[in-house]
């Protein structure tokens, strides 16, 4: 795995070089933050319970751009061929680029869920250990699937349209899970969050397992 | 045995037809309408199996490129969407009477929505993904993908119903059915529509070799008048 | 895995159900440079990418240094260098952290002194430290073949290596070609520029309608017996 952790440094070695990646990624998020949450016109009172389904529409939609951008950088200058022509297990690929994307929405998330605090009256901070964990367990699930179906989407006409498309539906135990988890961790905490938390784990496992084994049949021709 | 399919599965239809609307007592709570429940419900299982169907035939195409296999992904697929939209038309004519609303969020509803979204994504990166040639493979995976979703989906959608109580319970199985008859409906409605969905996926495997057969013999066409002129 | 660098026996693809190599027989044996010529389109880079290990192949064998190249594809990466049209390089990065990426895939010991080594030879000293986004077509290319060579592959493949490059650079990349043939390395080119790349073949072959259709065996051909013999076959008069 020494491989799938050189391609992780490199992929975040670029995005923190150009900044274009992370900025827009960051402004994307909180931009949906405020968009979804405006036009809902929450009262004080009603505010807290839109936040979990706010939050994880915003990182999802964030998250499909940042990964179709991800790819688009191996696309230039066609970088895929020479990480394919290198003697690297595709498997290794997957999974530094699945790293790189977890990094990213984290990055993401460390803006957006405290401003979420702010803008819809909830007091996040004895919460922030529990809403981390469901953050990562739900960013690596959505970058399991995200990773491999980027690079699937890229190879193939009507991309851009092609990586929600296929996605979203895969994603909605992932989102039903998310949201609960949020939605018990925000109201009592980690105790009552068990049943989000294993549907996100068991996502996790299964997809990320899947991914690697199958990601190899999406690059090699 | 594929000559046979169409008449058998004509036989089979006819009894179907036969018992769920003559033979099998109305309902009691529900009356007439109940009897939509043996399509709607052998619809359903038809849909799953298809999935298990587009599946199977993927991972089998991946492992060693059968075109055979390839082909009867994507039928599957084309008739799994067909009677998984049968399914999401014919529990809205049942409800309707029956609980007053046309739909309702309750857990198996969401997962056959969720399941014909699966169905259709991997139609339009069939219909719409370009002609790469190694378009096979990437259906084939999202073929995986989408069966091993099936569990997950199952369990999260119970989620939902922690927390939302269910506005309304199905009521087949346990209090339906009550007259032996009503389950010999079910199962031969369920023959029924396994064998029209087979014989479906037939026309289609055999519509697809058609196709690649003339297109092959279109560019063989091609290449002789080139290499003639 | 010890044996000639490459031995191609029937060597096919198909895309879907076109076929674009039909029956390829080709062998480069160490130390030559094995020019690949053809028209654009005949299928030149398709086999390249086979050779590199990037496609698999429809039908036929492939043997690099005696090796079936379906068995231990990763150790036989290991001893290939490929170059193709584009240059491989993140644009975001300069070309010596691109470098040191590939060195770090490909395991290469002594990293930074070896990166070092190849900037200076690619003519990219003080370029190293630039994004390759601001590299001129050139230079990109000499990185791209840098990094073809970072991990001293006993074969190297070069598609279309002189596209592009003004009539200085060629004569420097002609130039470097040699020097690596004298160094050992198997180099297998393919092109389509004719007069460029035939005064430094050891052999030469054409490639026309997915099959090998003319070899020239022997060391320093004639050109102009070469380019007339190109020129029939793609006419068809052969």
């Amino acid at each position: 795995m020494r491989d799938a952790l050189a391609i992780l440094a490199k992929d975040l070695r670029i995005e923190w070089r150009t900044r274009e990646g992370i900025s827009s990624v960051f402004v994307l998020g909180v931009l949906l933050l405020v968009v979804l949450t405006v036009a809902q016109d929450p009262s004080p009172e009603t505010a807290p319970t839109l936040a979990p389904g706010v939050l994880w529409a915003a990182f999802v939609l964030t998250g499909l751009l940042a990964v179709q951008r991800g790819f688009l950088l191996e696309r230039e200058n066609d970088c895929l061929a020479g990480l394919l022509t290198a003697p690297v297990d595709p498997g290794a690929i997957y999974a530094g680029k699945l790293a790189a994307n977890v990094v990213l929405l984290a990055v993401m998330q460390t803006v957006v869920v405290p401003l979420t605090g702010l803008f819809l009256h909830l007091d996040l901070i004895p919460r922030l250990p529990a809403l981390l964990l469901v953050c990562l367990l739900g960013n690596v699930g959505f970058a399991s699937l995200a990773t491999l179906f980027g690079a699937l989407a890229t190879r193939v006409r009507a991309r851009e349209v092609m990586l929600p498309l296929l996605l979203l539906p895969l994603l909605v135990p992932l989102l039903i899970g998310a949201v609960e988890a949020t939605r018990a961790v925000l109201v009592g905490g980690l105790a009552g969050a068990s049943g989000g938390l294993g549907v996100l784990a068991a996502f996790d496992v299964i997809f990320a397992v899947a991914g690697w084994l199958l990601f190899a049949y999406v690059v090699r021709d | 045995m594929r000559r046979l399919l169409p008449p058998l599965t004509g036989l089979v239809m006819l009894a179907a037809l036969a018992i769920v609307f003559l033979v099998v007592p109305t309902e009691a709570d529900m009356g007439i309408v109940q009897r939509i429940f043996y399509f709607h419900v052998a619809s359903a299982w038809v849909a799953f199996l298809g999935f298990f169907l587009v599946a199977g035939a993927s991972a089998v195409y991946l492992w060693n490129g059968s075109p055979t296999a390839d082909r009867l992904a994507y039928a599957a697929a084309e008739v799994g969407v067909l009677f998984c939209t049968l399914v999401l038309v014919t529990g809205p004519i049942w409800a309707r009477p029956i609980w007053g609303v046309w739909w309702t969020w309750d857990p198996r509803l969401t997962m056959t929505v969720v399941l014909w979204a699966i169905y259709a994504s991997y139609l339009m990166l069939r219909a719409f993904g370009g002609g790469d040639a190694a378009l096979g493979r990437y259906a084939a995976v999202l073929g995986i993908v989408g069966v091993l979703d099936i569990p997950l989906i199952v369990v999260s959608v119970r989620l939902l119903r922690g927390i939302h109580p269910a506005v309304l319970t199905r009521q087949e199985g346990g209090t339906g059915l009550v007259d032996p008859w009503m389950r010999v409906g079910l199962l031969v409605s369920a023959l029924a529509l396994i064998l029209l969905a087979a014989w479906f996926v037939d026309l289609r495997v055999r519509g697809a070799r058609l196709d690649d057969e003339v297109a092959a013999l279109r560019r063989e066409l091609d290449a002789r008048r080139g290499e003639v002129a | 895995m010890d044996g000639p660098p490459l031995r191609a026996e029937g060597l096919a693809r198909r895309f879907g159900g076109m076929p674009v190599l039909t029956s390829v027989d080709l062998a480069v044996d160490a130390g030559e440079v094995v020019v690949l010529l053809g028209p654009n389109g005949a299928g030149k880079t398709t086999l390249l990418r086979m050779l590199a290990l990037l496609l698999a192949p429809t039908g036929g064998r492939l043997l690099l240094f005696g090796t079936d190249a379906t068995r231990a594809p990763a150790a036989l990466r290991r001893r290939i260098g490929y170059a193709g049209h584009e240059i491989s390089c993140y644009p975001d990065l300069s070309g010596a952290e691109n470098l040191a990426f590939y060195a770090r895939l490909f395991g290469v010991s002594e990293a930074a002194a070896r990166i070092a080594r190849l900037l200076t030879w690619a003519g990219l000293d003080g370029a190293g430290r630039r994004p390759v986004r601001a590299y001129s077509r050139g230079m990109g290319q000499r990185l791209a073949l840098a990094r073809a060579l970072l991990h001293e592959p006993d074969l190297l493949l070069l598609d279309e290596p002189f596209s592009g490059l003004d009539p200085e650079a060629v004569e420097r990349l002609q130039q470097q070609l040699l020097e690596l043939r004298a160094a050992g390395h198997s180099i297998l080119l393919a092109t389509h520029d004719v007069e460029r790349a035939a005064p430094i073949a050891s052999r030469l072959a054409i490639l026309h309608r997915g099959r090998i259709a003319w070899v020239h065996d022997g060391r320093a051909a004639d050109a102009a017996v070469i380019v007339a013999a190109y020129r029939a076959v793609v006419a068809e008069r052969v």
